[in-house]
């Protein structure tokens, strides 16, 4: 550690940091929009609106 | 103890908890007895009559064969327990709210120096506490446990460790308050409790996380709907936070005092770490999960855009975690630190407005609901104030901007619009859907009263921001103005009694608030008494749900 300056540590963690969350961002709208997830996605959306308000577990 | 008649025993859990109980009964009565320490001789009795009152209740049940899990229905006792709970504290928090609202409008009448234990620096944490984790927690408890059993179509994991998260937090509720009027607090905001407490509240934690998981686990859809991941997040992350900022180190295992592990200005920004993230993921984080379960199923409609909803949640999760530096600007944290943490909480106006969209927008096409359906309305109303706590603390955030809000009634505002506009309306729409459905109602009793409680609670909120507003920045500008020598203008007390007119409505805005709360309580109450509709599902021939 001793080897490493304030600005060294900045600027991995400004770039680094910059990087990292771009890339995790772009990620997760990648997989949002992937084709094909639109159906699963679909899906997953109409899954509350099933009639399952009385308490027997559902198939 | 034989059983010679056909009836079926408890199961295994429940003899586990009866004897974890006695054994807890008993430990908790050696330590209080060998306590030097009147405070927790105090608290050590109630934990040893919660866990003497929980060991009798199980011997009763378990002696009568009770507790029997029927692996065809979803365990739903629990999400009863809790919707009552939720009530019942949301009464308790927002009445010790009242009161101490009263003590700053009123200071000659509502002072009692013979009591310390109703003393404004005593009742504030329990008005808190009582708010965020009694109400706040029982509703994302039972709301989480009904949520997820519904969409991974999976009864509850765990068996009686559900019943064991739910009377477990109560009883940390319970220990929390006690300790709170007898004087106990680390000073810490919103995680006053001590030491003890917080190892329990862990304890009650970790076993709420497993039952969760362990539901997910057993899920029969293949994916896990987007409430669940909201709900998963505040889960973890809110064990992550109280363990790490409540490392301390008792000074004696059998008294309440214990110091931090950490000191200056690491210790500040531990605690704004974890306080911020209390409001993002426990007030904002599990409220959304109700949001995505609550809204689309009560308009009909799916959510707006499922994409939206995943790219909401990993960019909440992910920029919320580092905002907490932006309650310490111009302190001794270094200031590209509060620089960071300021440009993470304008970052999150960008999650936080698509999220509100995706709820909002999911009344597209049934917006005709929102003049019918009282209860749809306040959920809209809620994601609405959703939308504007959220454009608020950002711009409060900025340092010019904290300069001025900083230490004033503005940043009170700002914590009560989103904590009653958004925590507590999205919280009473999704009791007002739960109870006719696990009380299996037809409905609510009264549809009027919801009405009352709407308007009576959106006007008490809209006195209570309105009110704040005025004399935050009210006495934000009498601190900074100076006369043409350079001296401060106004002494602090200047400032203090300038308010009296704002403090005075915003007293009032809470009894409003309170008021429509107990109208909803006597509504529901009625509703839970209503007789049972004429025609059960049940008598209607084999299980139903299968067709779906």
């Amino acid at each position: 550690m001793s080897g490493l300056s304030y600005e060294q540590v900045a600027r991995f963690a400004q770039q680094g940091g910059t990087l990292y969350f771009v890339v995790i961002f772009l990620a997760g709208v990648v997989y949002a929009l992937w084709p094909k997830n639109r159906q699963a996605f679909r899906d997953m959306a109409h899954l509350p609106l099933r009639e399952d308000e009385d308490d027997h577990v559902g198939s | 103890m034989t059983d010679t008649t056909a009836q079926q025993d408890s199961p295994p859990g429940a003899v586990a908890l009866l004897i974890l109980s006695a054994v807890g009964a008993f430990l908790a009565l050696i330590a209080t007895g060998l306590s030097p320490d009147p405070l927790f001789r105090l608290e050590g009795w109630v934990f040893t009559f919660a866990a003497l009152a929980s060991a009798a209740a199980l011997t009763v049940g378990v002696a009568n064969g009770r507790y029997q899990a029927d692996p065809g229905r979803y365990e739903d006792g629990v999400i009863r327990a809790g919707a009552i709970a939720t009530i019942f504290w949301a009464i308790v928090g927002m009445l010790v709210g009242v009161v101490i609202a009263l003590q700053l409008a009123w200071p000659r009448i509502f002072y009692f120096p013979d009591a310390g234990w109703l003393n404004f620096g005593r009742l504030r944490p329990l008005h808190t506490s009582g708010v965020i984790f009694a109400f706040g927690g029982n509703a994302l408890i039972a709301t989480s446990f009904y949520v997820v059993q519904r969409t991974c179509r999976a009864r509850l994991a765990g068996g009686m460790a559900g019943w064991f998260v739910f009377w477990g937090y109560q009883l940390f509720i319970v220990m929390a308050a006690v300790g709170y009027l007898a004087g106990i607090t680390e000073g810490r905001e919103y995680a006053e409790p001590e030491w003890f407490v917080d190892l329990w509240l862990t304890l009650v934690w970790v076993v709420y996380l497993l039952v969760f998981l362990g539901t997910l686990w057993k899920r029969k859809e293949p994916h896990i709907y987007v409430a669940n991941w909201f709900y998963l997040a505040f889960i973890v992350t809110v064990a992550l936070l109280h363990i790490v900022n409540n490392l301390s180190l008792p000074v004696s295992l059998l008294g309440t005092k214990s110091y931090s592990l950490f000191a200056g200005v690491q210790d500040a920004l531990t605690q704004w770490w974890y306080g911020h993230n209390a409001v993002g993921f426990f007030l904002t984080a599990g409220f959304l999960a109700i949001m995505y379960y609550f809204v689309p199923k009560r308009a009909e409609k799916p959510v707006y855009s499922y994409r939206l909803s995943i790219v909401h949640f990993w960019s909440l999760i992910f920029i919320y975690i580092w905002a907490g530096p932006h309650h310490l600007h111009y302190t001794a944290l270094p200031q590209w630190a509060q620089t960071l943490g300021m440009t993470f909480s304008i970052m999150l106006w960008m999650p936080s407005w698509g999220g509100m969209i995706n709820g909002l927008m999911t009344l597209s096409g049934a917006w005709d609901k929102l003049r019918t359906d009282p209860v749809l309305r306040m959920m809209a109303v809620a994601v609405g104030f959703y939308g504007m706590s959220t454009f608020e603390g950002p711009l409060m955030s900025i340092r010019a901007v904290n300069a001025l809000s900083h230490y004033t009634d503005w940043t009170i505002g700002h914590v009560h619009s989103g904590a009653l506009g958004w925590v507590g309306f999205i919280s009473f729409g999704a009791i007002y859907c739960l109870v006719p459905w696990l009380w299996k109602k037809d409905g609510l009793y009264s549809n009027a009263l919801v009405e009352w409680h709407f308007w009576i609670a959106t006007l008490g909120l809209l006195f209570y921001i309105a009110a704040m507003w005025v004399s935050g920045i009210g006495e934000g500008l009498m601190w900074r103005e100076y006369t043409p020598q350079g001296f401060l203008a106004n002494s602090f007390v200047e400032s203090v009694s300038a308010k009296q007119v704002a403090n005075i409505v915003r007293a009032l805005g809470g009894v409003m608030y309170l008021s429509g709360a107990v109208i909803m309580a006597y509504n529901i109450y009625r509703t839970i008494r209503q007789p049972a509709p004429a025609v059960l599902p049940e008598a209607s021939g084999p299980i139903v749900a299968a067709a779906a």
